[in-house]
């Protein structure tokens, strides 16, 4: 018998709205289909009228768990446009905060895995350990979320030499504790039973369908914008891309769990070598006309911004592509042939952030069921012409 | 006297006003254990140590709005709650605590008893999968199938598991049997590996996690329940809670020797032997992630029969050679 199942946009195995649609014979899914576009934010639209300093906050609202991601890739993009190069001890504190964020980012999706294979205790243990990272993240910045560290030219605040060791308390706790979850989500039995050769995805699939951070790299394909392109002082820590064969769930919690491992040695090398010197430099407020494309390896894969100057205050256009976007192909693909049990899983395994990825609206007629991807311009038409050919309506009472 | 103890039987101890208080304390200790385990605190506020949250969450539910769906079959869809809280009321009353004449056959206890109890107990399993059923949504439905499909695995090594005490006393009657190994306290020790089939066996029959499959929340939203809300669902949960105590009763009578003496002794021996139970299967569900349906019918033929058939054997063995 088959059936179609609703995942979405309201299910409690998603924390975002997001459709997928599921044809199933009994408990295997025969084929799968993912909508988009309940979330519209208009950011993209909202950044062309704020200045450089405004959107620097306002990138950082793209997203609540990698904040950092987005301000950083914005702001090494609006560097590059005005020709600065921030002092090096703002480089290094910077992405001191990145890599504690990618921390904190892994800890918090291993606790969702765990509550999406119905293992709560898992949860529990991993989300209070994820308050360490968070205390150690409010004591850099002074948030838990939305960290404002950055600025053009730099970061805001400083880190002293009691900080510096209380940072390196954290990360030895936290070092052991993650090494604790490594052994246990790689031998519970119920757990290991769960994920491993669930949601599969070869090599040559993930090349193919562009997939992108620990989806990738759990497939083999060692995909990392630190080690591929180094930007800023990538070139100068030693630490190793993560790479795994398995090709399932299983995969990719093993290769989030090593990456943290790996963002605890970068933090040390960070705090050993970190330079003496000034925070940030002064920057301009104008950028001249141009054009940039920054990468930047988020906790979910490659985050890109493409910014276009054009001599003022403000940009001409800012294009961000999340990398839960890039995910959501091969999600289609990693469904196909699984159980219905195996949903929430797999989809959960690509870490998404759908609120990051949301740009267009689309509209469904509810009747016959045809769809149209419509533009602002389009939407505002039909607006007013729905307005002027509506019926006159008379003896309307006003409501207050 | 007679007369007035049997409805102090079936209505105080341990009918219907213990086994609704008992049930929801069971809740408490339960949801407490689970709680501590995860480096949580569980319910605190309401009652000393949050003792009556249970309570309240069913006061809460009975006063809240009670939908039954369109498509539903109305009938069988109001019915089952009912019948499901019944039917488990019922099996408490089998189970032998005081009040009992070994010499003579009564109503709550008579040979065959322990076939009686295991039959009211798969019941529920039924009333879940017509529930899921009678709903027509396709999160209910598939959570009704998940039911059934489970009932293949675990039903068969259950019945293996808890038959072969029966063997060993030579009684199909729960009070023979305690009072059998009440006499031999040592021959509770072959029995442990049956102990620990019924153990896991239970914990699917009670759907707890691991094997909290047909209503797993992050796959298919309330499984079985999802159309149940209000005062249906509150005796669903009631239901669930009975059946709780009612499981571990029937293991503590078959495995640890039931519950000897008067009325204040079997009581303390009630509450001391059920809570070890369930403490085991606190700990079990902590400890565990939930498994894929096909995984807890393979688990259950792989592990479950084959150990359950060997328990057999060993009473067999212990029967022929050493009574």
């Amino acid at each position: 018998m088959k059936f179609n199942i609703p995942i979405g946009p309201q299910h409690p195995a998603l924390k975002e709205p997001i459709s997928i649609r599921l044809t199933v014979e009994g408990e295997v899914i025969q084929d799968a289909d993912l909508r988009l576009g309940y979330n519209h934010r208009g950011m993209e639209k909202l950044a062309e009228e704020k200045s450089y300093i405004q959107n620097i906050y306002l990138t950082e609202r793209i997203c609540g768990i990698c904040s950092h991601s987005h301000s950083t890739c914005f702001v090494q993009g609006v560097e590059k446009l005005m020709e600065i190069e921030p002092p090096r001890r703002g480089i290094y504190l910077r992405y001191l905060v990145g890599e504690l964020e990618r921390v904190h980012s892994h800890l918090l999706w291993l606790g969702v895995a765990g509550h999406e294979a119905g293992f709560d205790t898992f949860f529990m243990y991993t989300w209070r350990d994820r308050e360490i990272v968070m205390d150690l993240l409010e004591m850099i910045s002074g948030n838990r979320v939305h960290y404002a560290i950055n600025t053009v030219g730099g970061v805001r605040r400083d880190v002293d030499e009691a900080l510096r060791k209380k940072i390196l308390d954290g990360l030895a706790i936290l070092r052991t504790r993650s090494e604790y979850y490594l052994k246990i989500g790689a031998s519970e039995p119920t757990f290991v039973g769960r994920l491993a050769g669930v949601g599969r995805l070869t090599k040559q699939q993930a090349m193919d369908l562009c997939a992108t951070g620990p989806t990738a790299k759990a497939s083999g394909v060692a995909l990392d914008v630190r080690k591929n392109d180094p930007h800023a002082f990538y070139d100068e820590v030693d630490f190793d891309v993560i790479t795994a064969d398995s090709c399932d769930v299983l995969g990719r919690t093993v290769v989030r769990i090593k990456e943290v491992l790996e963002s605890y040695k970068i933090c040390e090398q960070i705090l050993a070598k970190l330079p003496d010197g000034p925070i940030a430099v002064k920057a301009p407020r104008k950028a001249k006309p141009n054009e940039v494309v920054s990468r930047y390896e988020a906790p979910r894969g490659e985050n890109i911004h493409y910014i276009v100057s054009n001599g003022t205050d403000k940009p001409e256009r800012l294009k961000v592509r999340a990398p839960t976007l890039g995910n959501y192909v091969a999600t289609i693909e990693m469904l196909r042939h699984g159980f219905i049990a195996d949903v929430p899983l797999i989809f959960a395994a690509i870490d998404p952030c759908v609120c990051c990825a949301e740009r267009s609206v689309e509209l469904i007629d509810g009747k016959s069921g045809k769809e149209r991807i419509l533009r602002f311009s389009d939407l505002r038409r039909m607006a007013n012409e729905r307005f002027r050919t509506l019926p006159l309506q008379r003896n309307v009472a006003w409501p207050f | 006297m007679a007369v007035l103890k049997t409805i102090l039987y079936l209505l105080v101890f341990p009918g219907l006003l213990f086994l609704f208080v008992y049930s929801t304390f069971v809740e408490w200790f339960d949801r407490k254990v689970f709680a501590r385990l995860q480096n949580r605190m569980g319910p605190t506020h309401t009652g000393r140590f949050g003792l009556l949250q249970p309570i309240a969450d069913f006061v809460k539910l009975m006063a809240k709005e009670d939908i039954v769906p369109d498509n539903a079959d109305k009938k069988l869809f109001s019915a089952l709650p009912i019948i499901g809280l019944a039917v488990v009321i019922t099996s408490g009353l089998l189970l032998p605590i005081w009040h009992i004449d070994l010499a003579v056959s009564s109503p709550i206890s008579f040979q065959g008893d322990v076939i009686i109890l295991l039959y009211m107990l798969s019941l529920p399993t039924l009333i879940f999968f017509l529930a899921g059923w009678a709903s027509t949504n396709a999160f209910s439905i598939i959570g009704g199938t998940r039911v059934l499909t489970m009932l293949f695995g675990y039903e068969v090594p259950l019945f293996l598991a808890v038959l072969s005490p029966a063997l060993l006393a030579g009684s199909w009657r729960m009070a023979e049997i305690a009072a059998f190994y009440r006499a031999h306290p040592l021959l509770i020790l072959p029995n442990l590996i049956g102990f620990g089939v019924a153990v896991i066996a239970v914990q699917a029959k009670l759907e707890r996690t691991p094997f909290d499959i047909p209503h797993a929340e992050t796959e298919i939203v309330g499984g079985t329940f999802t159309e149940y809300s209000g005062k249906k669902l509150a005796f669903f949960r009631l239901m669930t809670d009975i059946e709780f105590v009612v499981s571990a009763g029937l293991l503590a009578t078959v495995f640890l020797g039931g519950f000897g003496g008067g009325f204040l002794s079997a009581f303390v021996q009630f509450i001391l032997k059920t809570l070890f139970i369930v403490f085991l299967l606190s700990v079990l569900r902590a400890v565990t992630g939930r498994i894929r349906v096909d995984q807890v019918v393979t688990f259950a033929w792989k592990w479950l029969a084959p150990l359950a058939v060997l328990q057999l054997l060993i009473v067999i063995l212990i029967k022929g050679f050493l009574l």
